[in-house]
Parts: structure tokens; sequence; C-alpha cells
């Protein structure tokens, strides 16, 4: 590792340290109410699910309507193994028991669906998530359609945000390690990236299981923080407004997926007090922004601490 | 065999109401890569406006039909200036973000204008049932197969006819040389649109009057069973989606049928996967050879 690399690293750990204490300083001084820590930690839970989404769909160009079908099995996972073992450890083995869960399934769906592109694929992923969801809602185990409730909660706001941090160096260490390039070759061309020795189908199927464990962790946290899970959570809607997050904050940027899921969090709570005309505004706002700004917010923009610095060497020098 | 002879004219006049909304998505997709996730709102806005004109001035059904049709033209149009026009060269994912958009703002909008309970379609056409040979069909069953068939063959005469449809199919094979030799993009997406949402609005009153009961969310799920039905038919293919429409309604009525009901959507998305794995471009879908 370089020095400059080791510089911006520290940076980044710095950025979580302080944010972590910040907001734990404000929470202690009740700046920040159990309302807002309800935003925080919605807001971490997206963060998580859009940032795997966003590796599937911005880095390796697989166009996934499904991202709620993973994040069910994460959260089923926790929910029924934390009604007979209600400990902490109990909630660690149902988020592994979940990935693992959700690792499988991605398989089964990848293999075969990965091989069609764009909208085909799209709709093949919706279809298989929504496969998931009437498996649930009819199993026994799940308590059908009713869902399940009284979820011990462990999922609190620091375990949330350490999570988070952990999702967001695990998948942006593979967008920016060879197999990210790889993924990017391949949305980029898939011919030509095949003709150089990638090989399309692992590649895809890599970002297209990272991207599902990612979303079983976000469903485990989602079941233990609400408490109360129903299939009707996990619908096709659920991942339409994964796939909003990711495509407002400009697909391809992790940067944007953070500003986008924390904008969108931040909308819904103050328009929460508007009843039924929120959801209006909120449409309005979605076709304004994408009308106005039609690659999100920040296109394929990334912030990296390492780019400040290098800038900053070559004004020294000048 | 007569609870299978049943449950196939179920399954049909079902079937046919998908077959209308598959049209509109199958002719938008083909012609500007868009999937509209808005069409299925459009087909709810033409179910209200069937319930507001019958209670309203007590037409009949034929009037409440072709009135439907001309405002969802309208609705769809108006969809199609303000929200897809400005994103005509944006990444198409964009475009399809917007389109969810203005899904939510039609069923918000109208949860919010009118309320969001459910109400239920006046009845227009008295219903009677007509029993041969032990099958059992209704006469709103007939209607909505016999409307449903002559609008598909209109629209087919429109698409293979008339010059508006000639430029329609050059549109959609090559949208910059239809321009080169004088056709209006703009216009044709437009008229494209049209007849889409035209199609959507007579299936909403039909809906009405076969199921008896209208909300504000009701496009959601026949929306996307429709969309479904568009991409097993081939999407981009007229034929393909009438047939694909026609398959999903059967699919889903015989699932009921043999007591699985619960498990019918998954049942419908299982059939999907499998003629995508199979045929990736759906039954008439035109399969486009990889180039480098």
């Amino acid at each position: 590792m370089t020095k400059k690399k080791l510089q911006a690293n520290s940076l980044w750990l710095l950025v979580m340290i302080i944010g972590f204490v910040v907001i734990n300083l404000l929470v202690y001084v009740g700046v920040i109410d159990s309302f807002i820590e309800n935003m925080l930690v919605t807001i971490g839970i997206n963060i998580i699910l859009a940032t795997g989404l966003n590796l599937i769909i911005g880095f390796s160009g697989q166009f996934s309507l499904g991202h709620a079908g993973f994040m069910a099995i994460g959260a089923y996972a926790t929910g029924i193994i934390l009604q007979t073992v209600p400990t902490v450890g109990g909630f660690i083995g149902s988020i592994i028991v979940g990935i693992v869960i959700a690792i499988i399934a991605a398989i089964i769906v990848g293999v075969p669906t990965l091989r069609l592109s764009g909208d085909y694929l799209a709709i093949a992923t919706m279809g298989a998530a929504e496969i998931i969801r009437v498996v649930i809602n009819n199993m026994k185990i799940t308590n059908g359609a009713a869902g399940l409730f009284n979820i011990p909660q462990f999922a609190t706001w620091p375990v949330v945000y350490a999570l988070v941090c952990v999702t967001t160096i695990v998948i942006v260490n593979f967008a920016h390690s060879r197999a990210g390039r790889a993924i990017q070759a391949i949305r980029d061309d898939e011919i030509a990236a095949e003709a150089v020795g990638v090989n399309p189908t692992k590649w895809k199927l890599a970002a297209f299981v990272l991207g599902a464990a990612t979303a079983a962790i976000g469903g485990s946290l989602h079941a233990s923080y609400i408490q109360t899970i129903a299939p009707s959570d996990f619908g096709i809607m659920n991942s339409i407004a994964l796939l909003i997050i990711v495509v407002l904050g400009g697909v391809g940027s992790m940067t944007g997926t953070f500003l986008a899921a924390i904008v969108l969090g931040v909308l819904d709570t103050v328009l929460q007090s508007f009843g039924t005309l929120r959801m209006v505004i909120y449409a309005v706002a979605l076709i304004v922004i994408m009308v106005f700004k039609p690659s999100g917010l920040l296109g394929r923009y990334e912030f990296s601490f390492a780019r400040v610095l290098n800038r900053h060497k070559k004004e020294d020098a000048a | 065999m007569h609870t299978a002879m049943q449950q196939i004219i179920n399954g049909l006049s079902l079937g046919s109401i998908y077959a209308l909304l598959a049209l509109g998505y199958t002719m938008v997709y083909g012609i500007i890569k868009l999937i509209n996730f808005a069409h299925g709102d459009v087909y709810m806005l033409g179910a209200f406006w069937g319930y507001f004109i019958i209670n309203k001035y007590h037409v009949d059904f034929i009037v409440a039909l072709l009135s439907a049709m001309i405002v969802t033209a309208f609705a769809g149009m108006l969809i199609e200036y303000l929200a897809y026009r400005p994103l005509r060269n944006s990444p198409r994912i964009t475009a399809l973000i917007t389109a969810i958009g203005v899904s939510y703002f039609l069923e918000n909008g109208m949860s919010y204008l009118f309320g969001a309970n459910t109400r239920n379609f006046p009845q227009v056409v008295q219903q009677h049932n007509y029993t041969a040979f032990g099958i059992s069909i209704s006469n709103i069953q007939l209607l909505i197969l016999v409307t449903a068939i002559i609008l598909m063959v209109l629209l087919q005469l429109i698409i293979q006819k008339t010059k508006m449809g000639t430029a329609m199919r050059a549109v959609a094979v090559d949208q910059e040389a239809a321009a080169l030799v004088g056709i209006n993009p703009d216009h044709v997406i437009s008229f494209t649109f049209g007849l889409g949402s035209a199609l959507a609005g007579a299936a909403g009153v039909l809906i009405g009057l076969y199921y008896n009961s209208i909300d504000p969310l009701m496009g959601m799920t026949p929306g996307i069973k429709a969309f479904v039905a568009a991409v097993v038919g081939g999407i981009g293919s007229v034929p393909g989606a009438a047939i694909g429409g026609f398959l999903i309604g059967l699919l889903e009525t015989g699932v009921q049928a043999i007591g699985l009901s619960a498990y019918k959507d998954a049942a419908v998305y299982v059939v999907l996967i499998l003629i995508l794995i199979v045929l990736p471009a759906g039954l008439l879908g035109k399969n486009v050879k990889e180039k480098v």
C-alpha cells in the first residue's frame, strides 16, 4: 500500500468514527429523538440494500428488479431464528444463515437468468422475487400472509451503522478490484470483454451474488429493527423503491446512492405530516428530478479522498 | 371436461383483458424501448371514467367504452408529452423511473382526489347466463371477448394498412432513418401512446363490468401481469402480445381451477422464466443477432 492510499484510507476511517461519535453524542444530548433515529436507521438499511443493487445495476450493468426477494430471505431467516434463539449470538447466526440462503437463491436464480439481457433480465428477476414472496406467503414456518411479529430488537442504531460501514467497504473494494474492473468491462461491452478473456457469466454472477448477500443483511436488520415482517413488505414495489434510490443517486455512483438514500429518507420523514398528499408530492419530486437531472443527482461522480489528496499535492508542487 | 371448458371460457375473458393491456405495453416498448409502468394506471383511469360517466349521465355501454377510450388516449398522450418526451435521449433507466413516478402520481392522485375506497361499478349491462352443453357463459364474458377481438383486429388494420401504422413500424425499426424520410417521430410516438392508452381505457371499462369493483390501485397487478404477457409473447410483437395475454389468462384460471390459487402468481412467473430461458425473445419476438 502506498503512502497516499494509506492516507486516504485513514481519512475514511476517521470519517466513519467521527460520524459515529457525533451521532451518538447528538442522541445523548437529545437532539436526535427516537423519531429522527428511526429515520437514520431506515436510511442506513436503505443504504445497505441500495449499494448492493447499485453494484448489480451500475457496475455490472445487469438490470435486476428482484432485490426485495433477497431482502425477504434475510428478514425471514432473522425472524424465524430469533423467535427460537433470542440472543445476540442468534442474531449474528441468523444474519449468516440469511446470507447463505440468499447466496444459494441468487445462484439458482442467476445461472439461468443472467444470460438474458436488459429488460428481459429485469422482468425475470422480478418474477423470481415474486416467486420467493409467494412461497414465503404459503409456508407454515413463515406464518403465511400474517407474517412474523414480536421479533426481538437487536438491530439498534450502532449495529446498523457498523454494518453500513462494513458492507460499503466490501462493495466499494469489490468494485475497485480486479473483479470490479472485469464487471465494468462486461457492462461497457460484453463481447469485447469476453474477447480479452473475461468470463461474463462468472463475473456477472459474482456481482449478483454479492448484491444478494448484502440485500439479505439489509433484510435481517429490517426484520430485527421493525420487529414485524409480512410477505407484502417485500413485493415488487419495494424492489422498485430501491431501484429509485440507485437511479436517483446516479447509476454507478456509490456516493450518489448514499446521497439519494439520505435525501429520500429525509423527504419521507418531512412529508409524513401531509397524509395522502405525501405520495403525490413524492411522485412529482421524482418526475421533476428525473426530467431535469436525467443522470441522477451525481451521475457517475464518486467522492474520493485519494483524488482530493492528489489534487492538493499538485497544487503544492505548482 | 365440462369444468375444463368452463375454465377455458373464464380464462379467455380474463386473458382478453390482459391482451388489451399487453398491446399497449408492447407497442410503446417496440417504439421507444420504455417499460411504461404507468400503463396499468391508465387502465385504472379508464375504469374510473366509465364509472363517472355512467353514474352521472346514465349513458349506455358503447358510449362509456368509446368515451373512456378517447379520454385515456388523451391522458396517455399528455403523459408522454410531459414526462417521457423530455427524456427521449437520456438513459433508458431514467425514463423507467419517470414512468414509475407517473404511476405513483396517478395512483395517489386519484386516491387523494376521490378516496382510496373500492367502489361498485354500475351494471349498465344486465347479466344473463347462457348455458349450452353444460357450459355457462355470461353475456358480459361474451361482450368482453367480442370487444377485445374487434379492437385487436382494428389495431392490426391500423398498424398494417394506414399511413400512420406504416410510420409506426418505420419508427420502431429505425427512428433516425424514419425521420430522414420525412416522418416526425414525435407525432408517431404520441400516436402510439394514444392508441395503447385507448386500448387500456377500454380494458378498464370491461374489467369494471366483469369484476364489478374498481379502486385507485386496481391497475398495479394487472399492469405487471400484462407486461409479463407482452414479454412472453415477444415484446414489440402485436400478435405476440395478444397470444401472451390469452396464455396468462388461461394459465391463471387453470392454476386456480386445480386448487392452487395461492400459487397462481408464482405459476405465471415460473412460466415466464421458463419461456425466457428457452426463447430469450419471447414466443414471437425477433431474435436480434449479436454484432461486434
